[in-house]
């Protein structure tokens, strides 16, 4: 099967500071990776640039066969087709749910505004909060924007989905409610990368863990290996306390 | 010391009777003082007379002080003017202060104050000539524009008001034409009709331009420029192309460094020796250019601070979305940033309204100029004050209309309810 994601070699600094040493990852189409490590491994770094909110400064990223580097010109293009969901949500203020979902699909995409709020009011029906379209997100509890964020990246119809600790800022009884909505977006084929400290919705979930630390990764397994049978001594001591 | 009890819940059925009564007798006595020139307590010594009204009433004020009385409108009272000794006295000096300046301003307004009349000789009464602003009232409005094309002005603000009246009324999409009307086709149509020189419609030079309505029109093509340019500048304050930055880092410095009435006075002195010879651009022109870029810096950095103040996620969000770099700044970050920074805006737009009169410096009288000019025609000598206390209260009633529309617009785009 052709890789959707290939990074080969890929170093970042920040200043003198580095926070990606030598990554190799390959994604296929709708395969599901979980990425896990303590704090400052550089998890989130990672995904960020796999839709290039960060730059990297060696080695090569190349998403749905265009390679990211500093002359990519068509770098909306490729973050169109990749949909990213973050920690704070980062949900528009000043919109409506509505208008959030269907702001970047009649902008960028150029679709009708009437064919855009259909796309939007149907992801919206997805994550169960089409009744809170019209409210504005300062309205929402936690779990009900960060669902409104997923649907908003769902509406672009991209082919990647990038999660960066989506529960982590949400109280616990509502980290459910958006866990739930991953899960079925997994078993509706999307190609996930998620960056998340929730074991249990990785155990269901996904194909491969990978386990970072300190920029470099330590561990790549099957999901079912990574748990079992987890080879670096790093991994286990992380495992041990995150368990 | 025990003389009289602390005021306290058991006695309040003497002391808030005594108190208030205290209390009105010393405003009575002071307004009896005040709007009848006549001392109630006149029978006492001159001094203690003098501070008797202040003694009465921090005597009643004290009295009067009693905690959690049950009683709601004096618990209200005293928690708001009577919280302790300095705010009663606070508030008696304020209430003091208020009815003492009521008749002499009452006097030069109105009662001693001139109306009917042609020339400063009509103007008999010691209170305020107000003739001086009846005859003037022509050029005050219109400066030296010829009277026979007054009705011109009239006209391209009529238009104006018919036009932004009707805009609250219309449905969405028809208001989206008529802002589009007002920003691109209102202001060169409305120029048009004030300068002439075509459409059979007599020339009138700027110069004659004045008054009033020159302020209106360099204040409204100030504001209309300045807006956007300032954003653009914001905007490039904070872009990553090195050239961009510094460009606008420089323009933004320069013109905040420097004060306005330099600036009209290069503009009307200085610029045209760089011109080639035989050029020629009109001097509200360049008056109006220079105002707009000097304002224009002041917003960038009122915008600016919107924009930094927006969180880093917004940005990100909306990139992660597809959007390019004007999509971002035109559909998420500006219309959060430009809500966050409206008293700001306000503020810049309202010192530019004020500081239209500096444009003396260069020989154009708007409002404040005409008067100045008015007061020191022979036949006028010393209606300074008439006259500014006149342009004061029309600046006061355009700033503060700008204000409350600023707050009402506030209150409109806020979405966290």
């Amino acid at each position: 099967m052709s890789k959707i994601i290939e990074l080969k070699n890929v170093n970042k600094w920040f200043d003198k500071f580095q926070v990606l040493k030598d990554i190799d990852l390959e994604v296929a189409p709708q395969e599901k990776i979980v990425i896990c490590g303590p704090s400052g491994s550089g998890k989130s770094t990672l995904i960020r640039c796999i839709n290039r909110l960060e730059e990297h400064q060696e080695g090569n990223i190349i998403v749905d066969g265009t390679e990211l580097s500093e002359s990519t010109k068509n770098i909306e293009k490729i973050r169109a087709e990749v949909g990213m969901v973050f920690q704070q949500f980062n949900l528009f203020p000043h919109l409506s749910i509505l208008d959030n979902c269907s702001l970047a699909p009649i902008w960028v995409k150029k679709l009708p505004k009437k064919q855009a709020e259909e796309i939007a009011m149907n992801n919206l029906k997805r994550v169960q909060i089409d009744d809170q379209a019209l409210k504005f997100p300062g309205q929402l509890s936690g779990g009900q924007q960060q669902r409104a964020a997923i649907a908003r990246a769902l509406c672009m119809e991209p082919k990647i989905m990038l999660f960066d600790e989506p529960t982590s800022a949400l109280d616990p009884e509502m980290i459910k409610e958006v866990l739930d909505v991953m899960v079925d977006l997994a078993k509706g084929g999307m190609t996930m990368i998620v960056v998340t400290h929730e074991m249990g919705f990785a155990k269901e979930v996904a194909d491969y863990m990978i386990f970072m630390d300190e920029g470099k990764i330590v561990e790549r397994a099957k999901t079912k290996e990574f748990f079992e049978n987890p080879k670096s001594d790093r991994t286990k001591l992380f495992l041990s306390q995150i368990l | 010391m025990n003389l009289i009890a602390k005021p306290s819940k058991e006695n309040i059925k003497t002391y808030v009777p005594i108190g208030l009564s205290l209390v009105s007798l010393s405003i009575l006595d002071v307004f009896v003082n005040a709007f009848f020139n006549f001392n109630l307590m006149a029978f006492l010594p001159s001094a203690l007379s003098y501070f008797l009204p202040l003694i009465l009433g921090f005597t009643g004020f004290y009295l009067i002080r009693i905690e959690f009385s049950g009683a709601r409108s004096l618990d209200i009272l005293n928690k708001n003017i009577n919280s302790n000794n300095f705010n009663a006295l606070l508030t008696l000096f304020t209430i003091f202060i208020i009815i003492k300046s009521i008749p002499p301003m009452l006097d030069w307004f109105i009662l001693d104050a001139n109306f009917v009349g042609n020339s400063k000789d009509d103007c008999t009464g010691d209170g305020a000539c107000w003739v001086f602003i009846k005859v003037w009232f022509n050029r005050f409005m219109y400066g030296l524009y010829p009277d026979a094309e007054q009705w011109r002005i009239n006209t391209a603000f009529l238009i104006l008001f018919a036009v932004v009246g009707a805009s609250f009324f219309v449905s969405e999409k028809l208001k989206k034409y008529f802002i589009l009307f007002l920003v691109f086709v209102f202001p060169f149509l409305g120029i048009k009709l004030i300068s002439g020189g075509s459409f059979g419609l007599e020339y009138v030079e700027s110069a004659a331009w004045g008054g009033l309505s020159l302020t209106f029109i360099i204040s409204a093509f100030a504001i209309l420029f300045c807006f956007p340019i300032g954003v653009i500048l914001a905007l490039g304050r904070r872009s990553s192309l090195p050239a961009i930055k510094y460009i606008s880092i420089g323009f933004i410095e320069l013109w905040r460094g420097v004060p306005l009435i330099t600036v009209l006075f290069m503009s009307a002195v200085m610029f045209p020796m760089f011109l080639p010879d035989g050029t020629f651009i009109d001097k509200l022109i360049r008056v109006l250019i220079a105002i707009t870029l000097f304002e224009a810096a002041y917003m960038a950095e009122v915008v600016r601070g919107g924009l930094q103040a927006l969180p880093k996620g917004q940005y990100e969000a909306a990139k992660s979305l597809g959007m390019g770099y004007w999509r971002m700044n035109a559909l998420i970050i500006l219309p959060q940033a430009l809500k966050l920074v409206i008293p700001g805006i306000a503020n810049t737009l309202l010192a530019l309204v004020k500081d239209t009169p500096l444009i003396f410096v260069v020989g154009l009288m708007e409002l404040a100029g005409m008067i100045g000019l008015a007061k020191t025609n022979p036949k006028w000598l010393g209606m300074a004050m008439e006259g500014y206390v006149f342009a004061g209260l029309v600046f006061w009633v355009i700033c503060y209309a700008m204000s409350r529309y600023s707050q009402n617009l506030e209150k409109k785009l806020s979405t966290e309810r």
